[in-house]
């Protein structure tokens, strides 16, 4: 019960923390959410503005929500596990889903803008926007276990 | 996984719903703002039944695994400071995010009246109410509201 117990000083890092991983969900599930209407064939016109306001989000709001995320991370476990304590299992499953997440994030975001060039162009881009949707799909997944893992806390 | 772990990682979860809402909404607001296509406006609205769902379980799921958390953890009461301002800023987040709702759907309804009318030309009267000051005050309160009650949440006053 760490919410009970927790010294006042690590709260700052915790808001950062969960602020950060909040709006980054947010942003996951707004990109992915777009990018899904624009697969629709009875979009028209609809797919450009899709697939350019999904790379906007991802670009504009999830990278930078991400940043907050992970600074807030590093920040409150050097509070609550200083250098040389034990770490429990939990903090792994954060590590293994944040960092391969951002990497996954930062290929939606390139795939994502060149799919939106592409189709603002007027030229097909199917494989790169559905290519962006189902990375983005899989981050959003791994924040989801990585938000389990925070609030059970495993061992 | 005991009880409190479960309690907990859906209070959080639900959290996060509430904050992808707000999120979403934003996108949304930013992306009509310049907009006065009906036809173009009424499929950016096609994103809005994603916000609504999660704004429903979100808004809820805080409020009743909230309360179950203050009665279920020991040295937790519904009647602590910090839980009644949780409940105030709940009242105030769902009364802001009402008015905010209405102002938009009226301007949605606008957009889908008005592109089942077969009339796509630019309308200045849907960009008016895209660009509603209003509505875009209140979601503003409506986000800082919750970012109060984020800070209630975890710095716990006077807990």
């Amino acid at each position: 019960m760490l919410a009970a117990i927790r010294p006042d000083s690590w709260n700052y890092a915790l808001f950062l923390h969960v602020l950060g991983a909040a709006v980054l969900v947010g942003a996951l599930v707004t990109a992915g959410s777009m990018q899904i209407l624009g697969w629709a064939r009875d979009q028209g016109g609809g797919a450009p503005m899709f697939a350019r306001l999904s790379f906007r989000t991802l670009l504009i709001v999830a990278i930078p929500a991400w940043f907050a995320m992970r600074i807030g991370a590093e920040w409150i476990r050097s509070k609550e596990f200083p250098s040389g304590a034990d770490e429990p299992g939990w903090i792994g499953i954060g590590y293994v889903t944040a960092e391969p997440g951002g990497l996954l994030l930062l290929i939606s975001v390139v795939l994502a803008g060149i799919g939106a060039r592409r189709l603002a162009r007027g030229r097909g881009a199917d494989w790169l926007t559905r290519s962006a949707t189902v990375l983005v799909l899989v981050v959003l997944a791994a924040y989801l276990v990585a938000l389990w893992a925070m609030t059970a806390k495993p061992d | 996984m005991s009880r409190y772990d479960w309690l907990l990682f859906l209070h959080v979860a639900s959290a996060f719903a509430l904050v992808a809402s707000l999120v979403l909404y934003t996108v949304l607001i930013v992306a009509l703002w310049n907009r006065d296509v009906p036809s173009e406006a009424a499929r950016l609205f096609r994103v809005q039944r994603v916000g609504d769902v999660l704004v429903a379980v979100g808004s809820i799921g805080v409020l009743v695994f909230g309360i179950w958390l203050a009665i279920d953890v020991d040295g937790y009461e519904v009647w602590d400071g910090w839980v009644i301002a949780a409940l105030v800023l709940w009242l105030v987040m769902g009364a802001l995010g009402s008015r905010t709702g209405k102002l938009y759907n009226s301007a949605r309804d606008r957009a889908l009246a008005l592109a089942k009318d077969g009339s796509d030309a630019p309308s200045p009267e849907l960009r008016a109410l895209l660009q509603d000051r209003r509505a875009l005050w209140f979601h503003v309160a409506g986000i800082a509201t919750v970012v109060l009650l984020l800070i209630d949440m975890i710095f716990k006053p006077g807990a």
